[in-house]
């Protein structure tokens, strides 16, 4: 019985790891962009919500009006990057992760100047609830998350299969050279790509202060679930994504019911280095 | 000729490691202020930090984002067996650097699947699993920390912090020491292969696995001895500080901002951050100091790739080396 809850509360929490990790799953997966900043921004977005939720507003709708304005944030972001190490060309790998490593740490310290490192919340009608479901009890906020999570992944999945702009980000993925020749310009492709993947974090940001309270340094657990999420889910599938991100749910919330809450931060860098070591091009690799 | 000259080189810099040790000496018998060797151990710390990043990430151009961990695991096996037998500074420096060393290797072994930005979240993997190890262990206190009361200080040195600053000393020059006689041998020419171009250097006879675990292994030792004497230095060990990410940040950052290049860089650069952030910590904030830290590690990694050393090759227009 203990398990069947450990496996459903797994699963609602993989959806909102998938949430918080597609965002990662296009930037460093189909763009190619070691974007080790990613958790560093959900963290903002989570603080982005909390402030408007200061002035009385729902969290939902603060994440969602804050996407245009990580949107543009994200291009900006990549238009630097771009004109900082991929145009100059050699050895972009080491810089653009130590760029992009200290653009996390600035976000964090900036983070802890302004509001302090003490935890931080938001107030809503369906936070503290839950509901019964037949057997189990479930918090409503989780079910809220799972909602909003599953919708974003499959919006953003219908998004790259079926629009132009969408299937054009899949392109430059795939060969960079051929969209070329097409007639496109792969790095305003590439910058609009990545200005998504940000906007995800606004929303993703707010389902994390939903889910439970946020404090600066929350971004380096998340360094663990999303790149073990983006990876096991072969980088840049959508599908893929939503599964990896249940799996790594069930598992941690199984650890977390029968070993210990101190042993399941570790879960997600001990899948992870396992995915690494055995089958790189993840689950549903390309 | 060429070979005299080396040899010429190697005289100079032992005799300045010499010199730097006997100097070392002499301030603890000559300064009054205690605040002295308790901020230079700090810097020492940090020249010992960096100069081991560099082996690896540097020199081959694996970046390891989980240098806190090396670190701390040193600290913990020092503060251990300290706890376990009352093993003296010198048998608790010689096990660190042994279970930091074989961390090292481990991670090494990492670096024949992973890659790149691979190898690098490899390493923070790594990291968390070794701080919820530590963690979940009871005998060294778990998330509450252990107080580790150091011995009395012999009577030459008069306090223990100006032994530990000595200890730190005698650490720093072997680092440095070690990393120059990598960066001058066959070693350091096939590491910088690596960092070039690993196929090619495969495919030109380089034992690429053999080199790639040396590093690893004398990185994470190096590693490991800086963190060794931390428990004796504060009295107390606690996860959360030992495994803080200002470690892995400050061990990556000094030798990006003073050059990665050659052994003078992370000195260069540990010498001008840790000062700076004794300063700055001093007189204004911890939270702001590595703010700082962050804003000139983007700020060098955009605009001066070569770090300090490049800048300054530019400006006196020296002939590079390589």
């Amino acid at each position: 019985m203990l398990l069947v809850d450990a496996v459903i509360a797994g699963v609602l929490l993989g959806c909102f790891y998938a949430a918080v990790s597609v965002g990662l799953s296009i930037a460093f997966g189909l763009l190619d962009v070691p974007h080790i900043a990613h958790p560093a921004f959900l963290v903002l977005g989570a603080y982005g919500a909390y402030l408007l939720g200061e002035q009385g507003m729902d969290p939902l709708l603060a994440g969602t009006l804050l996407t245009p304005i990580f949107f543009v944030l994200g291009m900006a972001v990549y238009r630097f990057y771009y004109v900082a190490f991929e145009a100059r060309g050699s050895d972009a790998g080491l810089r653009g992760l130590a760029f992009f490593f200290g653009l996390a740490f600035i976000v964090e310290v900036a983070l802890i100047l302004t509001f302090g490192v003490d935890q931080r919340m938001v107030e809503a009608s369906y936070i503290g609830d839950s509901v019964s479901l037949g057997i189990v009890r479930l918090p409503t906020r989780m079910l809220v998350a799972f909602g909003v999570a599953v919708l974003l992944t499959i919006v953003l999945s219908l998004y790259l299969s079926f629009t132009f702009t969408g299937r054009a980000v899949k392109a430059v993925a795939q060969d960079e050279t051929a969209l070329a020749l097409m007639g496109a310009d792969p790095v305003r492709v590439k910058q609009w790509g990545f200005g998504i993947a940000t906007a995800t974090c606004a929303l993703a940001g707010a389902l994390m202060i939903i889910i439970g309270p946020v404090e600066p340094g929350l971004g380096r657990l998340y360094i663990g679930r999303t790149f073990c999420v983006a990876v096991l889910a072969g980088l840049g599938s959508m599908p893929g994504t939503l599964a990896a991100g249940i799996i790594l749910g069930v598992a941690e919330s199984v650890v977390l019911s029968s070993v210990g809450a101190s042993w399941a931060s570790a879960v997600a860098f001990g899948i992870l280095l396992i995915v690494l070591a055995v089958r790189p091009a993840g689950l549903f690799g390309r | 000729m060429g070979a005299e000259r080396n040899a010429g080189g190697w005289l100079n810099f032992i005799a300045g490691g010499a010199a730097i040790l006997a100097i070392a000496l002499v301030l603890t018998r000559t300064i009054g202020n205690e605040y002295f060797f308790f901020a230079g151990y700090v810097v020492l710390q940090f020249i010992v930090l960096a100069t081991a990043w560099n082996i690896l990430g540097g020199y081959a151009g694996y970046v390891n984002f989980g240098s806190g961990a090396f670190f701390a695991v040193g600290a913990y096996t020092a503060a251990a067996l300290f706890k376990a037998f009352g093993a003296p500074l010198l048998a608790q420096l010689m096990a660190a650097m042994v279970v930091s060393g074989f961390l090292g290797f481990m991670v090494g072994a990492l670096t024949l699947r992973l890659r790149g930005i691979f190898f690098s979240i490899g390493t923070v993997a790594v990291a968390v699993i070794c701080e919820t190890m530590v963690v979940n262990w009871s005998f060294v206190g778990g998330s509450r920390g252990l107080t580790v009361l150091h011995p009395s200080a012999s009577a030459f040195f008069g306090s223990y912090t100006r032994l530990l600053f000595v200890v730190m000393t005698v650490l720093a020059v072997l680092a440095v020491t070690i990393a120059r006689g990598i960066e001058r041998s066959w070693i350091g020419r096939g590491l910088q292969a690596i960092r070039d171009s690993e196929e090619a250097a495969e495919c030109s006879g380089v034992p690429t696995l053999k080199l790639k675990l040396t590093a690893a292994t004398v990185s994470g030792a190096l590693m490991g001895l800086a963190g060794a004497p931390l428990p004796f230095y504060i009295n107390f060990i606690e996860p959360a500080s030992a495994f803080s990410l200002n470690y892995a940040v400050l061990a990556l950052a000094m030798p990006i901002i003073g050059g990665t290049a050659s052994w003078v860089g992370p000195v260069i650069g540990a010498v001008l951050l840790g000062s700076v952030q004794q300063v700055v910590t001093v007189t204004v904030s911890s939270e702001l100091n590595v703010l700082v830290v962050g804003l000139l590690l983007v700020a060098f990694v955009v605009a001066a790739p070569d770090g300090i050393l490049g800048l300054a090759r530019k400006l006196f227009g020296g002939t590079r080396r390589r």
